[in-house]
C-alpha cells in the first residue's frame, strides 16, 4: 500500500461510473468533497458528514457506502457509482427514477440520490423485495420534505416492476 | 374548462433532480480566486470575550484573514429590528457571547480543510457568566441580562382586548383555564447554508449566491448593516435548494458576515454550513408558555377567551421576530367563533439560539393551547370533546367571518368538514380501536384538532408588535405584493419568472399550468425560471417562498401576467383573422376563431408579430410581449387603531382527528390512526398538494413526538447531531387518510389557499390531546417522548382511564 504524508496530496484515481477518472487529495479529504469538488460530480450530496442522513450514499464495487464517512483515498481503484449513472445516455429515467416521479416521491430532491444509490444496490441483491424490506433499507435515509409515503409508494412499484434499477 | 389547472400533473422539476443533476447552492461555479471561510463558535452560553490572538492562525500559509467582532463593528452596522430598545446584533459577537454555537470568528483560507485547520490556532479567552435558559428564570428582576442596555430580558409586553372579556368572564357558567408549554424545534433541511460573496471595491458594491428564503423584506436589513443602498447588494438565489421550511431565511446575518469578510479578503468568500452548526446556532422555532383561559356557558359555548403568551426569542430579536406571536394575531380565536378576546403578548429573551421563522410560524404554538383548552373544557363540563368543537366552530352563514382581533376569514364551511371526516365509520373505528385497546389495558387516546390555516401573511402584521401611536410615526406599513413577469421571444417561446424561492414545493410545474391555461399550451411549452435576482428580476418586500404565499400570491400573479398576455395576443390575432378579440380562442398551440375552427394561426406566429412586424399591431399597441402583473390584494390594511389586524389574506381549515396508543412497556407513543381534513379552496395540483400535506404532516409528528433542542440549566447545547436530535425516519412516520373539500377563496381570482403549513399546525395539538384522553392527564409536555410519558403514567390520576379488564402482561 502507497504510504502518504498526512499534510501530502496525492493522486488518487479510480472508476467513476465507468470512466477512469483522477485527482489530488490529502489522504484525509472525504469522498463526498472529492467527489463533488474535486472531481464536478455534483449529484452526491452532503447533509450531516456524520452518517445518519444517508443523502451522501454512493456505490463503491457496487455496495452502498456513505460517501461522507468514506476518504476518498479508500476508494482508491474501486468502481464508484453515483447518480449521475442511473438515467441513460438520452437522459431517459430508469425505472426507480420513473416510480418516484410518478409517486411524487421527491420534493427538493436533496436526500433523493442517497435513497435512490441505496436502493440501486439493495434492488440489484433483492429483486422481490416485501414493502417492510423496503422501509427498513429506506430507515437509513433521512427526508425532510416528503414524509416519506410517496418514496414507499415509488420503492415499492420499482421493487414490483421485477427490474427497478435498469 | 380547465384543461390543466387542476390537474394531478408530475412535476417537470424531477427528471432534473432525479438525474443528480440539480444546481443547488454548493454545485455551482464559483469565481475564480475564490477562498473558504470556517467560523469558529462560542463554546458558552455566556460569556465574555476578554481576547482573540488570530497572530498564530494568520501565520500560517493560505489563510487569508481572521475576521473578529471588532472587525464587523468598525465597517457594518447591527441589523434593524423590529423593536425599539436597541438589541444590538452583528454577524459576529460583540464583546460577549450569548448563546453556544454563536459566531466569534471567521477565519478565511484557501480550502475549507485549511481554514478549519487555522482555526484551531486562534486563542480566545472568554470569562464566563451566568447564562439564563429558562424562559420564566429569565423574567425575574434577578436574572442575568441578556442585554443591559435593555435593561430587561421581557423586552416587550403587549395587551390587546377586544370585545367584552371581562364582562364575559364575569357573567360565564364556569371558567376552565390551562398552561402549556410549548417546546424549540426546527425543520432542519438536508441541505444546509451556502453563501458566495464577492465586493467589487470600485462600485463599492456586494454580488452575492446564497440559498436565501425570503421574505426578501429582509433584504433591507442586510443593505442597512452592509451600510449600502440595496442595488448595491446584488443577491442571487441558486435554481434548486435542498428544503427550507422558514430555515433559510435566517442564513441573512451569514450573507452579511460572507460579504464582509470578501471585502476584508479581497477575494471572493464562500462559506458552507455544516450540520453541527446548523443544529446549534441556525435557527429555531421559539418556545412559548401560554396560560390560557375560557369563559364558558355549561352547554360547552366559549364566550371569551384570555391568552397570556410568553416566547422565548433566545439571545436576539431577528427580523421579522416576534413574528411567531403576531401572525397569527387577527386569528387568535382560531376556527372558533368567539368575540371576546384578551391577549397578553410577552417577548422574552434568554440564552439559546435565536428564534426564527419555521414552517407554522406560531400556529403550533397558539393551537396547542387553544385545541388542548377546548379538550380541557369538553372535561371539565362532562362533555364530548366534538361537540365542544362543533358548539363553537364558525358557521358557514357567516363567511365572509371577520374574527374578534380582526382577521377577515375569507370562506369555509367547517361544521361541514368536521362531518366529513368523522363520518364514514371513521370515529366509530377509531372507538372501537380505543375500546379494545382499554380492555386490554393498553392507554389509548382520541384527540381532534380544528385549526384555521393562514396564507399569504399582511406585510403590517408585525406592527401591531408596537402602539397605535408608535405606528404612526414610521407610517402605515401593510399589504403584501406579489410579481411575476411572462415573456415571450420572437419564436414564441414563453418563459416566466416570480418572486417565489425555489425550496423543493413544485413551483416550477404549479406556475406552467397555470399560464398554459391561459395561453393554450403545453406545460412543457413553458420555460419557468426561479432563480431570482434582486439587481434584474420583479420583487418587493414580501418575495420569497413563506407563510403559504405562493397559492394566494405568486401564483395569482402569474395569472394576471398570463391573463394579459393572452388578452394582447387576442388583440394582434384578431385584426390578423379579421375577427372580434371576443371570438379569439387559444388551444392546442394555435390561435384562432371560436366560431370557424379553420380560420387560426400558430401560437408563434401570432406572438412573432410583436418581434418582427410592429407595423401589423393593433393601432397604439406596443411591441414585444413582456408582461408583469402585480397582484396587491385588497382587504390587508394596516392594524386599526384598536390593533385590529386582519394578518393573512386566505384561510383555510383543517380539521384532525387520531388516535393513540401508549405502550405500557416501552411507553412510547403509537398514532393508531390518523385523519386529516383539509380546505385550501381551490387545488392548483392535487399531487403536489398532497406532497405538502404530507410532508406538513410528518414534521407535525416530528414535533409532537420526537424533536426538541435541549439545553442544559447552563446553557450547553445537547442537541448536536441528528443522533441527539431525533428527525423521524419512516419508521417513525405513520400512515395519514387526507381528506379534501374545496370551498374557494372569493378573495383571489384562483380561489386557492395555503396548504403547506396546516398539519405543522394541527398534528402536534391533535397528539396531545390523545395522549391526554389515554391517560386522563392535562399536562401534556411535547414532545411526547417514551421518558415524559413514564413520568405523566407514573403520576396519572388513578381514577381513568378505567380500564375493565386487565390484559394478559
Ligand atoms: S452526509 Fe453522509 S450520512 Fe449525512
Ligand atoms: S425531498 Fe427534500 S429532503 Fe427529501
Amino acid at each position: 500500500m502507497r504510504r502518504v504524508n498526512p499534510d501530502e496530496r496525492a493522486k488518487i484515481a479510480f472508476w467513476l461510473n465507468g470512466r477512469r477518472v483522477s485527482g489530488e487529495a490529502e489522504p484525509r479529504m472525504l469522498l463526498t468533497d472529492f467527489l463533488r469538488h474535486v472531481l464536478g460530480a455534483t449529484g452526491t450530496h452532503v447533509g450531516c458528514e456524520h452518517g445518519i442522513c444517508g443523502s451522501c450514499t454512493v456505490l463503491i464495487d457496487g455496495v452502498a457506502q456513505r460517501g461522507c464517512l468514506t476518504l476518498a483515498a479508500q476508494a482508491e481503484e474501486r468502481a464508484v457509482t453515483t447518480v449521475e449513472s442511473l438515467a441513460g445516455a438520452d437522459g431517459a429515467l430508469n425505472a426507480l427514477q420513473t416510480a418516484f416521479q410518478k409517486h411524487h416521491a421527491l420534493q427538493c430532491g436533496f436526500c433523493t440520490p442517497g435513497i435512490l444509490m441505496s436502493f440501486t444496490d439493495y434492488f440489484a441483491r433483492n429483486p422481490n423485495a416485501s414493502e417492510a424490506d423496503i422501509r427498513a433499507v429506506l430507515g437509513g435515509h433521512l427526508c425532510r420534505c416528503t414524509g416519506y409515503a410517496g418514496i414507499v409508494e415509488a420503492l415499492v412499484e420499482a421493487s414490483r416492476s421485477g427490474n427497478p434499477a435498469a | 374548462m380547465s384543461q390543466v389547472l387542476g390537474k394531478p400533473l408530475l412535476r417537470k422539476e424531477d427528471p432534473v433532480l432525479l438525474s443528480g443533476r440539480g444546481r443547488y447552492a454548493d454545485d455551482l461555479p464559483v469565481p475564480n480566486g475564490t477562498v473558504h471561510a470556517h467560523i469558529i463558535r462560542s463554546p458558552h452560553a455566556h460569556a465574555t470575550i476578554l481576547r482573540i490572538d488570530a497572530s498564530a492562525a494568520l501565520a500560517e500559509a493560505g489563510v487569508w484573514a481572521v475576521v473578529t467582532g471588532e472587525d464587523v463593528r468598525r465597517i457594518s452596522d447591527p441589523f434593524l429590528i423590529a423593536l425599539k430598545p436597541q438589541i444590538n446584533q452583528w454577524s459576529l459577537a460583540v464583546e460577549r457571547v450569548r448563546y453556544f454555537g454563536e459566531p466569534v470568528a471567521l477565519v478565511v483560507a484557501d480550502t475549507r480543510y485549511l481554514a478549519e485547520d487555522a482555526a484551531e490556532l486562534v486563542q480566545i479567552d472568554y470569562e464566563p457568566l451566568p447564562a439564563v435558559v429558562d424562559l420564566e428564570a429569565a423574567r425575574s428582576p434577578s436574572a442575568p441580562l441578556l442585554h443591559p442596555e435593555a435593561r430587561t430580558n421581557e423586552i416587550s409586553v403587549r395587551r390587546f382586548s377586544y370585545g367584552d372579556p371581562k364582562g364575559a368572564f364575569e357573567g360565564a357558567d364556569a371558567r376552565v383555564a390551562l398552561t402549556l408549554d410549548y417546546p424549540r424545534n426546527s425543520f432542519t433541511p438536508i441541505e444546509c447554508y451556502v453563501v458566495v460573496a464577492e465586493y467589487r471595491p470600485h462600485e463599492k458594491s456586494y454580488d452575492v449566491l446564497a440559498n436565501f428564503q425570503g421574505p426578501f423584506s429582509t433584504h433591507a436589513v442586510m443593505a442597512r448593516a452592509l451600510r449600502v443602498p440595496g442595488t448595491k447588494l446584488r443577491l442571487r438565489i441558486p435554481p434548486d435548494s435542498g428544503g427550507s421550511f422558514g430555515i433559510k431565511l435566517s442564513i441573512f446575518p451569514y450573507i452579511v458576515l460572507a460579504a464582509l469578510a470578501a471585502r476584508i479578503t479581497g477575494r471572493p468568500v464562500k462559506w458552507v454550513e455544516d450540520r453541527a452548526e446548523h443544529l446549534a446556532a441556525a435557527s429555531s422555532g421559539p418556545n412559548r408558555i401560554t396560560e390560557i383561559e375560557a369563559a364558558v356557558r355549561k352547554d360547552g359555548r366559549i364566550l371569551a377567551l384570555r391568552l397570556d403568551q410568553i416566547e422565548d426569542y433566545g439571545a436576539f430579536l431577528r427580523a421579522p421576530m416576534p413574528g411567531p406571536l403576531y401572525r397569527m394575531h387577527g386569528a387568535v380565536t382560531g376556527a372558533y367563533d368567539i368575540a371576546n378576546v384578551e391577549v397578553t403578548n410577552r417577548v422574552v429573551l434568554t440564552n439559546k439560539m435565536p428564534a426564527s421563522l419555521i414552517r407554522g410560524f406560531g400556529g403550533p404554538q397558539l393551537y396547542m393551547a387553544l385545541e388542548r383548552l377546548v379538550q380541557r373544557i369538553a372535561i371539565e363540563l362532562h362533555l364530548d370533546p366534538l361537540e365542544v368543537i362543533k358548539r363553537n366552530v364558525i358557521a358557514r352563514e357567516k363567511f365572509p367571518y371577520k374574527a374578534a382581533a380582526g382577521a377577515l376569514y375569507d370562506s369555509g364551511d367547517y361544521l361541514r368538514a368536521v362531518e366529513l371526516a368523522v363520518g364514514n365509520g371513521r370515529l366509530e373505528d377509531l372507538k372501537r380501536r380505543r375500546d379494545v385497546a382499554r380492555a386490554a389495558g393498553r392507554p389509548y387516546g382520541i384527540g381532534f384538532a380544528a385549526i384555521v390555516e393562514p396564507g399569504m401573511s399582511n406585510m403590517g402584521y408585525l406592527s401591531t408588535l408596537l402602539t397605535a401611536e408608535a405606528r404612526d410615526k414610521p407610517g402605515p406599513k401593510n399589504g403584501a405584493i406579489s410579481m411575476a413577469t411572462l415573456n415571450i421571444d420572437p419564436l414564441g417561446a414563453v418563459s416566466l419568472t416570480a418572486d417565489v424561492t425555489v425550496q423543493g414545493q413544485g413551483h416550477a410545474t404549479v406556475l406552467s399550468q397555470i399560464v398554459a391555461e391561459q395561453l393554450g399550451l403545453k406545460v412543457g411549452d413553458i420555460t419557468v425560471i426561479l432563480e431570482l435576482d434582486t439587481l434584474k428580476d420583479e420583487w418587493s418586500i414580501a418575495a420569497g417562498t413563506y407563510s403559504c404565499r405562493f397559492s394566494p400570491g405568486a401564483a395569482v400573479a402569474a395569472h394576471l401576467a398570463a391573463v394579459r398576455m393572452r388578452d394582447k395576443l387576442a388583440e394582434i390575432a384578431a385584426k390578423q383573422l379579421n375577427i372580434l378579440p371576443d371570438d379569439v380562442e387559444f388551444a392546442d398551440g394555435m390561435i384562432g376563431s371560436r366560431n370557424n375552427p379553420d380560420n387560426a394561426l400558430p401560437f408563434g406566429r401570432v406572438a412573432g408579430t410583436a418581434h418582427w412586424s410592429p407595423v401589423m399591431l393593433p393601432e397604439g399597441m406596443p411591441p414585444g410581449l413582456r408582461e408583469t402583473a402585480v397582484w396587491s390584494p385588497p382587504g390587508l390594511e394596516p392594524p386599526s387603531s384598536e390593533d385590529r389586524v386582519n394578518t393573512s389574506l386566505t384561510y383555510g381549515f383543517v380539521f384532525d382527528m387520531c388516535g393513540v396508543e401508549i405502550d405500557p412497556l416501552t411507553f412510547e407513543a403509537r398514532v393508531d390512526r390518523y385523519v386529516s381534513m383539509h380546505d385550501a379552496g381551490r387545488l392548483l395540483n392535487p399531487l403536489i398538494a398532497m406532497g405538502q400535506m404530507r410532508g406538513s404532516f410528518a414534521q407535525g409528528i416530528a414535533a409532537a413526538l420526537y424533536e426538541e433542542f435541549v439545553y442544559d440549566e447552563n446553557g450547553a447545547f445537547l442537541s448536536g447531531t441528528f443522533a441527539d436530535y431525533l428527525v423521524p425516519t419512516v419508521g417513525e412516520i405513520p400512515p395519514v387518510e387526507i381528506l379534501h373539500m374545496e370551498t374557494p377563496s372569493p378573495f383571489t381570482p384562483l380561489g386557492a389557499k395555503g396548504i403547506a403549513e396546516g398539519n405543522c399546525m394541527s398534528v402536534p395539538a391533535c397528539i396531545a390531546n390523545a395522549i391526554a384522553d389515554a391517560l386522563g392527564v392535562k399536562d401534556v409536555r411535547l414532545p411526547a417522548t417514551p421518558r415524559r410519558l413514564h413520568a405523566l403514567m407514573a403520576a396519572a390520576e388513578p381514577k381513568r382511564p378505567p380500564p375493565t379488564s386487565r390484559g394478559g402482561r
